[in-house]
Protein backbone atom coordinates (compact mmCIF):
# COMPACT_ATOMS: atom_id res chain seq x y z
CA UNK A 1 0.00 0.00 0.00
CA UNK A 2 2.49 2.35 0.71
CA UNK A 3 3.67 2.94 -2.81
CA UNK A 4 0.77 1.85 -4.46
CA UNK A 5 -0.43 5.32 -5.12
CA UNK A 6 3.10 6.54 -6.65
CA UNK A 7 2.42 3.55 -8.84
CA UNK A 8 -0.85 4.32 -10.03
CA UNK A 9 -0.19 7.82 -10.71
CA UNK A 10 3.76 6.59 -13.08
CA UNK A 11 0.96 3.67 -14.70
CA UNK A 12 -1.48 6.71 -15.45
CA UNK A 13 1.35 8.43 -17.26
CA UNK A 14 3.08 5.38 -18.73
CA UNK A 15 -0.66 4.30 -20.43
CA UNK A 16 -0.65 7.53 -21.87
CA UNK A 17 2.36 8.20 -22.96
CA UNK A 18 1.90 4.70 -24.70
CA UNK A 19 -1.86 6.13 -26.32
CA UNK A 20 0.17 9.00 -27.34
CA UNK A 21 2.52 6.67 -29.33
CA UNK A 22 0.20 4.51 -31.08
CA UNK A 23 -2.82 6.73 -31.67
CA UNK A 24 -4.54 6.61 -35.24
CA UNK A 25 -5.85 9.87 -34.68
CA UNK A 26 -4.91 13.11 -33.40
CA UNK A 27 -8.21 13.34 -31.26
CA UNK A 28 -7.25 10.34 -29.82
CA UNK A 29 -3.52 11.58 -29.15
CA UNK A 30 -4.65 14.72 -27.58
CA UNK A 31 -6.94 12.78 -25.20
CA UNK A 32 -4.47 10.46 -24.12
CA UNK A 33 -1.94 13.50 -23.79
CA UNK A 34 -4.56 15.11 -20.87
CA UNK A 35 -4.34 11.46 -19.64
CA UNK A 36 -0.35 11.18 -19.40
CA UNK A 37 -0.91 14.58 -17.67
CA UNK A 38 -3.97 13.56 -14.70
CA UNK A 39 -0.77 11.35 -13.50
CA UNK A 40 0.62 14.43 -12.33
CA UNK A 41 -2.67 14.83 -10.61
CA UNK A 42 -2.51 11.05 -8.54
CA UNK A 43 1.42 11.72 -7.90
CA UNK A 44 0.92 15.22 -6.44
CA UNK A 45 -1.98 14.74 -4.13
CA UNK A 46 -0.92 11.19 -3.24
CA UNK A 47 2.48 13.10 -1.70
CA UNK A 48 0.71 15.50 0.11
CA UNK A 49 -2.04 12.99 1.60
CA UNK A 50 -1.88 12.09 5.36
CA UNK A 51 -3.53 9.31 6.91
CA UNK A 52 -6.28 10.55 9.33
CA UNK A 53 -5.45 13.77 7.49
CA UNK A 54 -8.71 16.45 7.52
CA UNK A 55 -9.32 18.67 4.50
CA UNK A 56 -7.57 22.11 4.65
CA UNK A 57 -10.53 24.24 5.31
CA UNK A 58 -10.06 25.41 8.47
CA UNK A 59 -13.14 26.34 10.68
CA UNK A 60 -14.80 25.55 13.81
CA UNK A 61 -14.36 21.49 13.56
CA UNK A 62 -10.63 21.77 11.96
CA UNK A 63 -8.38 23.67 13.68
CA UNK A 64 -4.81 24.96 13.91
CA UNK A 65 -3.77 21.59 15.52
CA UNK A 66 -5.93 19.29 13.59
CA UNK A 67 -3.84 16.95 10.79
CA UNK A 68 -4.82 18.44 7.66
CA UNK A 69 -3.70 16.93 4.30
CA UNK A 70 -0.89 19.14 2.16
CA UNK A 71 -2.90 22.25 0.58
CA UNK A 72 0.42 23.25 -1.13
CA UNK A 73 0.26 20.12 -3.39
CA UNK A 74 -3.56 20.95 -3.49
CA UNK A 75 -2.99 24.40 -5.16
CA UNK A 76 -0.64 22.75 -7.39
CA UNK A 77 -3.08 20.07 -9.11
CA UNK A 78 -5.74 22.88 -9.12
CA UNK A 79 -3.79 24.72 -11.32
CA UNK A 80 -2.55 21.69 -13.63
CA UNK A 81 -6.17 20.80 -14.11
CA UNK A 82 -7.35 24.50 -15.68
CA UNK A 83 -3.81 24.61 -17.93
CA UNK A 84 -4.55 21.17 -18.41
CA UNK A 85 -7.71 22.38 -20.10
CA UNK A 86 -6.23 25.11 -21.92
CA UNK A 87 -3.62 22.87 -23.42
CA UNK A 88 -5.92 20.58 -24.53
CA UNK A 89 -8.26 23.07 -26.07
CA UNK A 90 -5.63 24.76 -28.03
CA UNK A 91 -3.94 21.30 -29.42
CA UNK A 92 -7.65 20.58 -30.35
CA UNK A 93 -7.84 23.82 -32.62
CA UNK A 94 -4.77 22.96 -33.91
CA UNK A 95 -5.83 19.35 -35.24
CA UNK A 96 -9.02 20.76 -36.86
CA UNK A 97 -6.72 23.30 -38.62
CA UNK A 98 -4.75 20.33 -39.51
CA UNK A 99 -8.40 18.44 -41.08
CA UNK A 100 -8.85 21.49 -43.00
CA UNK A 101 -5.28 21.26 -44.56
CA UNK A 102 -4.99 17.79 -44.86
CA UNK A 103 -7.04 15.27 -46.24
CA UNK A 104 -6.11 13.16 -43.22
CA UNK A 105 -5.55 13.31 -39.14
CA UNK A 106 -3.82 10.35 -38.62
CA UNK A 107 -0.46 11.20 -37.71
CA UNK A 108 1.23 8.43 -39.23
CA UNK A 109 -0.11 9.23 -42.94
CA UNK A 110 0.21 12.81 -42.15
CA UNK A 111 3.95 11.99 -42.00
CA UNK A 112 4.29 10.78 -45.17
CA UNK A 113 2.18 13.89 -46.22
CA UNK A 114 4.64 16.38 -45.11
CA UNK A 115 7.91 14.30 -47.06
CA UNK B 1 -0.46 6.24 11.83
CA UNK B 2 -2.74 4.41 9.59
CA UNK B 3 -5.99 5.36 9.72
CA UNK B 4 -8.24 2.11 9.89
CA UNK B 5 -8.75 -0.55 7.24
CA UNK B 6 -11.81 0.85 5.98
CA UNK B 7 -10.29 4.32 4.93
CA UNK B 8 -6.91 1.94 3.11
CA UNK B 9 -9.33 0.20 1.73
CA UNK B 10 -11.25 3.33 -0.16
CA UNK B 11 -8.19 4.91 -0.96
CA UNK B 12 -6.92 1.27 -2.73
CA UNK B 13 -10.23 1.02 -4.59
CA UNK B 14 -10.61 4.77 -5.82
CA UNK B 15 -6.92 4.42 -6.80
CA UNK B 16 -7.46 1.10 -8.89
CA UNK B 17 -10.62 2.63 -10.36
CA UNK B 18 -8.40 5.42 -12.11
CA UNK B 19 -6.10 3.22 -13.17
CA UNK B 20 -8.42 1.55 -14.79
CA UNK B 21 -9.86 4.61 -16.15
CA UNK B 22 -6.93 5.81 -17.53
CA UNK B 23 -6.66 2.15 -19.31
CA UNK B 24 -10.28 2.30 -20.67
CA UNK B 25 -9.63 6.14 -22.00
CA UNK B 26 -6.51 5.05 -23.52
CA UNK B 27 -7.51 1.71 -25.15
CA UNK B 28 -10.88 2.97 -26.77
CA UNK B 29 -9.55 4.06 -29.62
CA UNK B 30 -13.05 5.51 -31.54
CA UNK B 31 -12.91 9.50 -30.60
CA UNK B 32 -16.56 10.18 -30.45
CA UNK B 33 -16.91 7.01 -27.67
CA UNK B 34 -13.60 8.10 -25.98
CA UNK B 35 -15.21 11.64 -25.21
CA UNK B 36 -17.70 9.83 -23.02
CA UNK B 37 -15.22 7.60 -21.27
CA UNK B 38 -13.14 10.42 -21.03
CA UNK B 39 -16.11 12.22 -18.90
CA UNK B 40 -16.29 8.81 -16.66
CA UNK B 41 -12.97 8.99 -15.95
CA UNK B 42 -12.81 12.83 -14.99
CA UNK B 43 -15.71 11.76 -12.79
CA UNK B 44 -13.48 8.75 -11.07
CA UNK B 45 -11.03 11.25 -10.92
CA UNK B 46 -12.92 13.12 -8.74
CA UNK B 47 -14.24 11.01 -6.73
CA UNK B 48 -10.38 9.84 -5.69
CA UNK B 49 -9.61 13.87 -4.88
CA UNK B 50 -12.21 13.44 -2.92
CA UNK B 51 -11.18 10.52 -0.78
CA UNK B 52 -7.78 12.15 -0.73
CA UNK B 53 -9.45 14.86 1.07
CA UNK B 54 -9.03 17.79 -1.91
CA UNK B 55 -12.47 19.18 -2.15
CA UNK B 56 -11.35 22.14 -4.07
CA UNK B 57 -9.37 19.94 -6.79
CA UNK B 58 -12.47 17.70 -7.13
CA UNK B 59 -14.66 20.46 -7.48
CA UNK B 60 -12.72 21.74 -10.59
CA UNK B 61 -11.67 18.34 -11.97
CA UNK B 62 -15.37 17.79 -12.19
CA UNK B 63 -16.03 20.96 -13.59
CA UNK B 64 -13.36 21.11 -16.38
CA UNK B 65 -12.47 17.70 -16.63
CA UNK B 66 -16.11 16.08 -16.83
CA UNK B 67 -17.67 19.21 -18.51
CA UNK B 68 -15.85 21.41 -20.55
CA UNK B 69 -13.18 19.50 -22.12
CA UNK B 70 -15.28 16.50 -23.22
CA UNK B 71 -17.69 18.77 -24.71
CA UNK B 72 -15.03 20.48 -26.56
CA UNK B 73 -13.30 16.84 -27.59
CA UNK B 74 -17.14 15.88 -29.03
CA UNK B 75 -17.79 19.85 -30.63
CA UNK B 76 -14.33 18.95 -32.45
CA UNK B 77 -14.68 14.78 -33.52
CA UNK B 78 -18.04 16.43 -35.28
CA UNK B 79 -16.60 19.23 -36.76
CA UNK B 80 -13.58 17.55 -38.55
CA UNK B 81 -16.49 14.98 -39.52
CA UNK B 82 -18.33 17.94 -41.28
CA UNK B 83 -14.87 19.24 -42.87
CA UNK B 84 -14.22 15.27 -44.38
CA UNK B 85 -18.27 15.13 -45.53
CA UNK B 86 -17.81 18.73 -47.38
CA UNK B 87 -14.81 17.46 -48.94
CA UNK B 88 -15.62 14.34 -50.29
CA UNK B 89 -18.78 16.10 -51.74
CA UNK B 90 -16.69 18.90 -53.59
CA UNK B 91 -14.42 15.94 -54.48
CA UNK B 92 -17.23 13.97 -56.07
CA UNK B 93 -18.74 17.20 -57.67
CA UNK B 94 -15.34 17.61 -59.52
CA UNK B 95 -14.91 14.49 -60.44
CA UNK B 96 -18.21 13.72 -62.24
CA UNK B 97 -19.23 17.05 -63.61
CA UNK C 1 8.41 -1.00 -40.47
CA UNK C 2 8.94 2.32 -39.10
CA UNK C 3 6.05 1.49 -37.10
CA UNK C 4 7.20 -1.58 -35.41
CA UNK C 5 11.06 0.30 -35.00
CA UNK C 6 8.99 3.37 -33.14
CA UNK C 7 7.18 0.97 -31.07
CA UNK C 8 10.60 -0.19 -29.98
CA UNK C 9 11.88 3.10 -29.26
CA UNK C 10 8.90 3.76 -27.16
CA UNK C 11 9.33 0.46 -25.53
CA UNK C 12 12.56 0.76 -24.49
CA UNK C 13 11.61 4.43 -23.46
CA UNK C 14 8.90 3.52 -21.41
CA UNK C 15 11.32 1.00 -19.81
CA UNK C 16 13.50 3.31 -18.32
CA UNK C 17 10.96 6.28 -17.61
CA UNK C 18 9.73 3.14 -15.37
CA UNK C 19 12.99 2.00 -13.59
CA UNK C 20 13.88 5.80 -13.46
CA UNK C 21 10.25 6.40 -11.32
CA UNK C 22 11.13 3.62 -9.19
CA UNK C 23 13.79 4.79 -8.16
CA UNK C 24 12.48 8.04 -7.46
CA UNK C 25 9.54 6.60 -5.16
CA UNK C 26 11.64 4.55 -3.40
CA UNK C 27 13.12 7.78 -2.22
CA UNK C 28 10.35 9.54 -1.37
CA UNK C 29 8.75 9.64 2.04
CA UNK C 30 6.00 6.66 2.25
CA UNK C 31 2.49 7.73 1.15
CA UNK C 32 0.09 9.11 4.03
CA UNK C 33 3.57 9.88 6.41
CA UNK C 34 2.95 12.95 8.68
CA UNK C 35 5.70 15.15 7.75
CA UNK C 36 5.06 17.71 5.59
CA UNK C 37 7.28 20.54 6.30
CA UNK C 38 5.71 22.60 3.30
CA UNK C 39 2.41 22.03 4.77
CA UNK C 40 3.20 23.23 8.39
CA UNK C 41 4.71 26.12 7.05
CA UNK C 42 1.73 26.79 4.64
CA UNK C 43 -1.22 26.34 7.77
CA UNK C 44 0.96 29.06 9.46
CA UNK C 45 0.66 31.40 6.39
CA UNK C 46 -3.19 30.79 6.35
CA UNK C 47 -3.53 31.31 9.79
CA UNK C 48 -1.28 34.31 9.85
CA UNK C 49 -3.75 35.76 6.96
CA UNK C 50 -6.92 34.80 8.78
CA UNK C 51 -8.10 32.67 5.80
CA UNK C 52 -9.98 29.67 5.83
CA UNK C 53 -9.83 27.94 2.71
CA UNK C 54 -5.91 26.87 2.57
CA UNK C 55 -6.14 25.91 -1.07
CA UNK C 56 -7.34 30.01 -1.93
CA UNK C 57 -5.14 31.27 0.37
CA UNK C 58 -2.00 29.23 -1.18
CA UNK C 59 -3.21 30.08 -4.81
CA UNK C 60 -3.84 33.85 -4.11
CA UNK C 61 -1.74 35.19 -1.36
CA UNK C 62 0.91 32.88 -0.80
CA UNK C 63 2.07 32.71 -4.17
CA UNK C 64 -0.27 35.28 -6.19
CA UNK C 65 2.62 35.60 -9.04
CA UNK C 66 2.61 31.91 -9.78
CA UNK C 67 -1.19 32.08 -10.26
CA UNK C 68 -0.92 35.47 -12.54
CA UNK C 69 1.58 33.42 -14.36
CA UNK C 70 -0.55 30.49 -14.66
CA UNK C 71 -3.73 33.26 -15.49
CA UNK C 72 -1.40 34.20 -18.00
CA UNK C 73 -1.19 31.02 -19.92
CA UNK C 74 -4.92 30.30 -19.88
CA UNK C 75 -5.09 33.66 -21.48
CA UNK C 76 -2.83 33.07 -24.04
CA UNK C 77 -4.70 29.55 -24.84
CA UNK C 78 -7.69 31.36 -25.25
CA UNK C 79 -6.61 34.20 -27.71
CA UNK C 80 -4.69 31.32 -29.42
CA UNK C 81 -7.74 29.07 -30.52
CA UNK C 82 -9.83 32.25 -30.92
CA UNK C 83 -7.47 32.92 -33.34
CA UNK C 84 -6.84 29.71 -34.78
CA UNK C 85 -10.59 29.20 -34.99
CA UNK C 86 -12.02 32.36 -36.56
CA UNK C 87 -13.72 31.75 -40.17
CA UNK C 88 -11.11 32.16 -42.68
CA UNK C 89 -10.78 32.80 -46.58
CA UNK C 90 -12.33 30.00 -48.08
CA UNK C 91 -15.03 29.70 -45.33
CA UNK C 92 -18.83 31.13 -44.83
CA UNK C 93 -20.77 31.82 -41.58
CA UNK C 94 -24.32 30.24 -42.16
CA UNK C 95 -27.70 30.90 -39.99
CA UNK C 96 -28.02 28.26 -37.44
CA UNK C 97 -31.69 27.57 -36.53
CA UNK C 98 -33.24 25.85 -33.50
CA UNK C 99 -34.77 22.74 -35.73
CA UNK C 100 -33.70 19.89 -33.70
CA UNK C 101 -36.17 17.95 -31.83
CA UNK C 102 -35.60 18.30 -28.55
CA UNK C 103 -36.91 16.38 -25.52
CA UNK C 104 -39.70 18.84 -23.30
CA UNK C 105 -37.99 17.04 -20.33
CA UNK C 106 -34.43 18.23 -21.13
CA UNK C 107 -35.98 21.72 -21.94
CA UNK C 108 -37.64 21.97 -18.51
CA UNK C 109 -34.75 20.47 -16.73
CA UNK C 110 -32.80 23.24 -18.81
CA UNK C 111 -34.76 26.08 -17.54
CA UNK C 112 -35.15 24.52 -14.09
CA UNK C 113 -31.21 24.31 -13.94
CA UNK C 114 -30.17 27.24 -15.82
CA UNK C 115 -31.07 29.72 -12.99
CA UNK C 116 -30.02 27.20 -10.27
CA UNK C 117 -25.99 26.90 -11.72
CA UNK C 118 -25.97 30.56 -11.82
CA UNK C 119 -26.65 31.21 -8.29
CA UNK C 120 -24.45 28.16 -7.35
CA UNK C 121 -21.44 29.43 -9.22
CA UNK C 122 -22.18 33.16 -7.67
CA UNK C 123 -21.72 31.06 -4.59
CA UNK C 124 -18.65 29.25 -5.15
CA UNK C 125 -17.00 32.45 -6.11
CA UNK C 126 -18.23 34.43 -3.65
CA UNK C 127 -17.04 31.67 -0.81
CA UNK C 128 -13.81 30.86 -2.77
CA UNK C 129 -11.95 32.22 0.73
CA UNK C 130 -13.71 30.19 3.53
CA UNK C 131 -15.40 27.04 1.83
CA UNK C 132 -13.69 25.09 -1.08
CA UNK C 133 -14.05 26.45 -3.57
CA UNK C 134 -12.71 29.86 -5.65
CA UNK C 135 -12.40 32.00 -9.00
CA UNK C 136 -11.26 28.58 -10.77
CA UNK C 137 -14.29 26.46 -10.11
CA UNK C 138 -16.71 29.46 -10.29
CA UNK C 139 -15.88 30.64 -12.90
CA UNK C 140 -16.16 27.18 -15.21
CA UNK C 141 -19.13 26.50 -13.24
CA UNK C 142 -20.87 29.85 -14.42
CA UNK C 143 -19.91 29.17 -18.03
CA UNK C 144 -21.23 25.20 -18.12
CA UNK C 145 -24.53 26.80 -16.91
CA UNK C 146 -24.75 29.30 -19.71
CA UNK C 147 -23.70 26.51 -22.15
CA UNK C 148 -26.68 24.70 -20.63
CA UNK C 149 -28.83 26.30 -23.44
CA UNK C 150 -27.11 24.80 -25.86
CA UNK C 151 -28.11 21.71 -24.41
CA UNK C 152 -31.61 22.65 -24.35
CA UNK C 153 -31.52 23.04 -27.72
CA UNK C 154 -31.58 26.63 -27.86
CA UNK C 155 -28.58 28.30 -29.96
CA UNK C 156 -30.08 31.13 -30.47
CA UNK C 157 -31.38 32.25 -27.38
CA UNK C 158 -27.27 31.11 -26.36
CA UNK C 159 -26.04 33.70 -28.87
CA UNK C 160 -28.27 36.36 -27.72
CA UNK C 161 -27.73 35.59 -24.16
CA UNK C 162 -23.67 35.85 -24.75
CA UNK C 163 -22.33 38.56 -25.95
CA UNK C 164 -19.21 37.40 -26.88
CA UNK C 165 -18.00 40.94 -26.82
CA UNK C 166 -18.72 41.41 -23.63
CA UNK C 167 -16.91 38.53 -22.56
CA UNK C 168 -13.64 39.07 -24.16
CA UNK C 169 -13.33 42.31 -22.72
CA UNK C 170 -14.56 40.49 -19.39
CA UNK C 171 -11.61 38.17 -20.01
CA UNK C 172 -9.02 41.40 -20.31
CA UNK C 173 -10.41 43.15 -17.38
CA UNK C 174 -9.63 40.24 -15.58
CA UNK C 175 -6.23 39.88 -16.02
CA UNK C 176 -5.83 43.41 -15.67
CA UNK C 177 -7.77 43.32 -12.55
CA UNK C 178 -5.55 40.82 -10.95
CA UNK C 179 -2.11 42.51 -11.86
CA UNK C 180 -3.72 45.83 -10.54
CA UNK C 181 -3.92 43.60 -7.59
CA UNK C 182 -0.67 42.28 -7.48
CA UNK C 183 0.88 45.88 -8.19
CA UNK C 184 -1.07 47.40 -5.24
CA UNK C 185 0.82 44.66 -3.16
CA UNK C 186 3.85 46.29 -3.84
CA UNK C 187 2.34 49.75 -3.31
CA UNK C 188 0.54 49.46 -0.37
CA UNK C 189 2.55 46.70 0.69
CA UNK C 190 6.38 44.83 0.98
CA UNK C 191 5.97 43.11 -2.50
CA UNK C 192 4.33 42.53 -5.37
CA UNK C 193 0.89 40.32 -4.46
CA UNK C 194 1.21 41.14 -1.14
CA UNK C 195 -1.65 40.70 1.04
CA UNK C 196 -2.56 44.61 2.11
CA UNK C 197 -6.56 44.43 3.04
CA UNK C 198 -7.40 44.10 6.64
CA UNK C 199 -8.01 40.54 7.12
CA UNK C 200 -10.64 40.06 9.68
CA UNK C 201 -12.11 37.28 11.07
CA UNK C 202 -11.10 33.45 10.01
CA UNK C 203 -14.08 32.06 8.33
CA UNK C 204 -16.05 35.21 8.20
CA UNK C 205 -17.65 35.84 4.60
CA UNK C 206 -15.52 38.67 4.19
CA UNK C 207 -12.48 37.79 5.42
CA UNK C 208 -8.68 37.15 4.20
CA UNK C 209 -7.87 40.42 2.90
CA UNK C 210 -7.27 40.37 -0.75
CA UNK C 211 -8.30 36.74 -1.39
CA UNK C 212 -11.93 37.20 -2.14
CA UNK C 213 -10.74 40.21 -4.57
CA UNK C 214 -8.43 37.78 -6.24
CA UNK C 215 -11.48 35.26 -6.39
CA UNK C 216 -13.51 37.93 -8.56
CA UNK C 217 -11.08 38.78 -10.94
CA UNK C 218 -9.71 35.57 -11.58
CA UNK C 219 -14.02 34.16 -11.60
CA UNK C 220 -14.30 36.72 -14.43
CA UNK C 221 -11.19 35.54 -16.15
CA UNK C 222 -12.06 32.05 -16.40
CA UNK C 223 -15.40 32.23 -17.06
CA UNK C 224 -15.33 34.41 -19.93
CA UNK C 225 -12.10 32.24 -21.05
CA UNK C 226 -14.35 29.04 -21.18
CA UNK C 227 -17.18 31.13 -22.75
CA UNK C 228 -15.08 32.46 -25.81
CA UNK C 229 -13.58 28.64 -25.80
CA UNK C 230 -16.73 27.28 -26.64
CA UNK C 231 -17.73 29.73 -28.52
CA UNK C 232 -15.13 28.84 -30.81
CA UNK C 233 -15.57 25.28 -30.76
CA UNK C 234 -18.95 25.52 -30.86
CA UNK C 235 -19.30 28.31 -33.77
CA UNK C 236 -16.78 25.82 -36.09
CA UNK C 237 -19.23 23.26 -35.34
CA UNK C 238 -22.61 24.85 -36.21
CA UNK C 239 -21.97 27.75 -38.19
CA UNK C 240 -18.92 27.68 -40.01
CA UNK C 241 -18.69 25.70 -43.34
CA UNK C 242 -16.39 25.12 -46.02
CA UNK C 243 -17.77 27.65 -49.13
CA UNK C 244 -17.85 25.69 -52.10
CA UNK C 245 -19.68 27.91 -54.19
CA UNK C 246 -22.97 27.08 -52.69
CA UNK C 247 -22.83 23.28 -53.28
CA UNK C 248 -22.98 22.64 -49.53
CA UNK C 249 -26.41 24.62 -49.24
CA UNK C 250 -27.31 24.59 -45.23
CA UNK C 251 -28.04 21.08 -44.51
CA UNK C 252 -31.07 20.45 -42.60
CA UNK C 253 -29.55 18.18 -40.35
CA UNK C 254 -27.29 20.45 -38.04
CA UNK C 255 -29.51 22.65 -36.47
CA UNK C 256 -29.43 22.00 -32.84
CA UNK C 257 -27.03 19.37 -31.82
CA UNK C 258 -27.64 17.53 -28.73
Amino acid sequence: MTYYAYAVAAAVMLLGIFGVATSRNLVHTVVCLSVAQSGTYVLLLAVGFQYGGLAPVFGSQVGRNTPVVDPVVQALTLTDIVVSAAVTSMLLALVIQIAKRHRDIDPDRLGRLEG
Amino acid sequence: MTGGVLGNVLIAVSLTLVLVGAAAVVFTRIPSRQAVVLSCYGVLLSIMFVVLQAPDVALSQIAIGTAVVPLIVVLSIRKIDIIRREREKAAGGEEQP
Amino acid sequence: MRRSARLGVLGAGLAVFAAMMALAFAGLPGFGGSTHPYRDAAVAATYGHNTANAVSSINFDQRGFDTFGEETILFCAVVGVAALLRPVRGERRREVKDSGRVLESTSLLVYVLFPLTIVLAANVVAHGAVTPGGGFQGGVVLSTGIHLLYVGGRFSLLHRLRPLDWFHQGEALGVVLFGALGIAGAAFGSALFANVVPQGQLADFVSAGTVPLFNIAVGMTVCSSVVILLSSFLDQTLAIRADQGGRTGPGPEEGAAT
